[in-house]
């Protein structure tokens, strides 16, 4: 079968600018963005209290109500926000990590990082009673630590990402036991909240939240984008990106810990949500079919499968409210299950 | 010798195990260098460390007169290309997007696509013939398209020196002479190519220059017409043949000895009962 297409380019070539973007991954990230916006929207504007679209948007503009006020901005936003922000900060970690291992399954929630990062924050908030900005300095502590030890470990002259995947496969495995066995131990009361912060929960957040994935991803995203060229030169090999003139050493060991920190400050702000990491950026590469990392698509499409998901979890059970990660999970196994699946029959036909 | 691209004293190693100890080489400039030797006696790896993949344990590279891990990695590649052995063909990628790939070390963030980026990459393309495939997936294309492929790739580079790693292997008869047509006529351009080929005969059809190594070291250097004698190839390869002139182009070609003889034996029919 051939497949052939024919791929619209936009050149701009304007005093020292000269660039080419491929048209349909532009479109799709944009589109992605207005959805991921327009679900939060909803998410504002629904609830207990439901409040017209008009109201909300009056309120985040400054010109509501104080009930409005409280229900938008103190109640509801800081929710939408982190959902926003760390799913956002979770596709753009899996598409540089996909990309580093040119592996679909080498993804922060795969490989543990997340894991890890919830560790850290366990530790913190069941052993030293933290809470607050601690916690989110000890998941970052976790997620650095678990990424450093699954490093070592897979290391054997070089790094294989095949085998830095079953590493932190591994790991990831121990450490979900270790994680189950601290909330065990603790006090019943701090387990229920623990637990529910191990599934991933975007529920009762406030500013402090949305400043700790924020921040980092403020940080962090235009490193990376800066950086995306390089990582699109590695997509094809790190032999061929060297003899390319990318400084693969240098370029990796940064990329890398950018999405280490993406990982650990959505963990911080989220939980260990799951699945998103691994989904989005596979699915925006499928709508926009570029040949780059999509780190962007991935970025807009992390947004809207973690804002859907919430509007999802605020509804499955009409007097509970379910955590993110359990929807999450729920639509990425379905999805990495099909993946499988799909993979599998397209590797039996070729 | 005047040469661009040296080694000085090379040692090279993977791990442990050395592949080649005090090695000294010079490419000729403007040559059509063809490095041949018997498996794992570092072709592919000398090929590295001039191209700056593999770092000698001691000894150096010498690019233009300077030291070649004194470069900034892009300058480097604005100056030397190669074609690597195996390289890895990445998923939804179209041709005419893998050969602009090419261009990376002329570009900056906002300067990705200038006219001279746009012309480089249509003349490789026009000179490897893959331009009708500018938008087919790189992994449905035949071994021999993805070969011409990758070329255009390193030519899309633009650099005076071009090294090739086994270029041919895997290829069938026509595109093998296909590719080596391509480096020949590049070759004509004034540019600098280094090719490690298996094929004697090829090697010596197209070389200005020979390379024989054997274990590590460079055993002979200089015209196929000047080297290639049965004393080398016997020498290097252990297989004792006749160095006759290629009735085609009159260049050096190795007829190998029969099985008997390759054995040693005086005849093939004499003292088979006692073999």
């Amino acid at each position: 079968m051939t497949r052939a297409r024919t791929t619209t380019r936009l050149v701009v070539r304007k005093g020292p600018i000269a660039v080419r973007v491929a048209v349909r991954p532009l479109a799709v990230g944009l589109i992605l963005i207005l959805l991921a916006m327009s679900v939060g929207m909803v998410n504002l504007a629904s609830g207990d209290i439901p409040l017209p679209f008009a109201d909300v948007l009056r309120t985040l503009i400054g010109q509501g109500d104080p009930g409005a006020e409280f229900i938008v901005l103190d109640l509801r936003l800081p929710r939408v926000a982190v959902g926003l922000l760390a799913g956002a900060a979770l596709g753009v970690s899996g598409a540089v990590f996909q990309s580093l291992t040119r592996n679909p399954l080498g993804s922060p929630d795969f490989v543990g990082l997340t894991v890890g990062a919830a560790t850290g924050a366990l530790l913190a908030i069941l052993v030293f009673n933290a809470s607050g900005l601690s916690v989110a300095a000890s998941a970052i502590v976790g997620c650095m630590i678990t990424s450093v030890l699954i490093y070592l470990l897979a290391f054997r002259d070089g790094v294989q990402p095949f085998r830095l995947i079953l590493m932190g496969i591994g790991v990831s495995a121990l450490l979900e036991a270790f994680n189950s066995f601290l909330i065990l131990r603790a006090r019943i009361e701090d387990a229920v909240e623990a637990q529910v912060w191990q599934i991933g929960s975007v529920g009762g957040r406030d500013l402090l939240h949305v400043a700790i994935v924020g921040v980092p991803l403020l940080v962090v995203l235009p490193l990376i984008l800066r950086l995306g060229r390089s990582l699109t030169m590695m997509r094809l090999g790190d032999e061929t990106a060297a003899l390319q003139g990318v400084p693969v050493e240098r370029d990796r060991a940064l990329l890398a810990l950018g999405a280490v920190v993406l990982a650990a400050a959505s963990t911080a702000a989220a939980g260990p949500v799951s699945f998103v990491a691994l989904a989005a950026p596979h699915l925006a590469a499928r709508l926009s079919r570029g040949s780059g990392p999509g780190v962007l698509p991935a970025a807009a499409m992390g947004a809207l499968l973690m804002t859907g998901s919430d509007w999802v979890a605020q509804r499955i059970l009409p007097d509970q409210d379910v955590p993110v990660g359990v929807v999450t999970a729920a639509v990425g196994g379905a999805y990495l299950t099909w993946l499988l699946v799909a993979e599998w029959r397209r590797g039996r036909r070729g | 010798m005047d040469g661009r691209l040296q080694g000085q004293r090379l040692t090279l190693a993977y791990e442990e195990r050395t592949v080649a100890a005090d090695l000294d080489v010079t490419i000729a400039d403007g040559s059509f260098t063809v490095i041949v030797g018997p498996n794992a006696c570092g072709k592919s790896t000398l090929l590295k460390a001039l191209a700056r993949v593999l770092r000698p344990v001691t000894g150096t590279v010498l690019l233009d007169g300077a030291g070649i891990t004194t470069y900034h990695s892009k300058e480097v590649a604005r100056r030397l290309g190669m074609l690597p052995q195996q390289p890895v063909v990445p998923n939804s990628i179209v041709v005419e997007d893998l050969v602009a790939r090419g261009r990376y070390a002329h570009q900056r963030m906002l300067r990705q696509w200038s006219a001279a980026d746009e012309e480089a990459v249509t003349e490789a393309m026009r000179l490897t013939e893959v331009s009708e495939l500018a938008d087919r997936f790189a992994e449905e294309l035949s071994g021999g398209q993805r070969q011409r492929v990758w070329l255009a790739m390193v030519l899309a580079q633009q650099t005076g020196i071009l090294l090739l790693d086994e270029p041919t292997t895997f290829l069938d008869l026509a595109h093998q002479f296909d590719v080596l047509d391509i480096c020949a006529d590049l070759h004509d351009q004034g540019r600098t190519i280094v090719a490690v080929l298996h094929d004697l005969n090829h090697a010596c059809r197209y070389a200005t220059d020979l390379i024989v190594m054997k274990a590590g070291a460079v055993v002979a250097q200089g015209p196929p017409g000047d080297v290639m004698t049965p004393a080398l190839v016997e020498d290097v390869f252990g297989v004792p043949c006749r160095v006759i002139p290629d009735p085609e182009t009159g260049t050096p070609m190795i007829v190998p000895g029969d099985r008997a003889r390759r054995r040693g034996l005086s005849s093939p029919l004499s003292g088979s009962a006692s073999a």
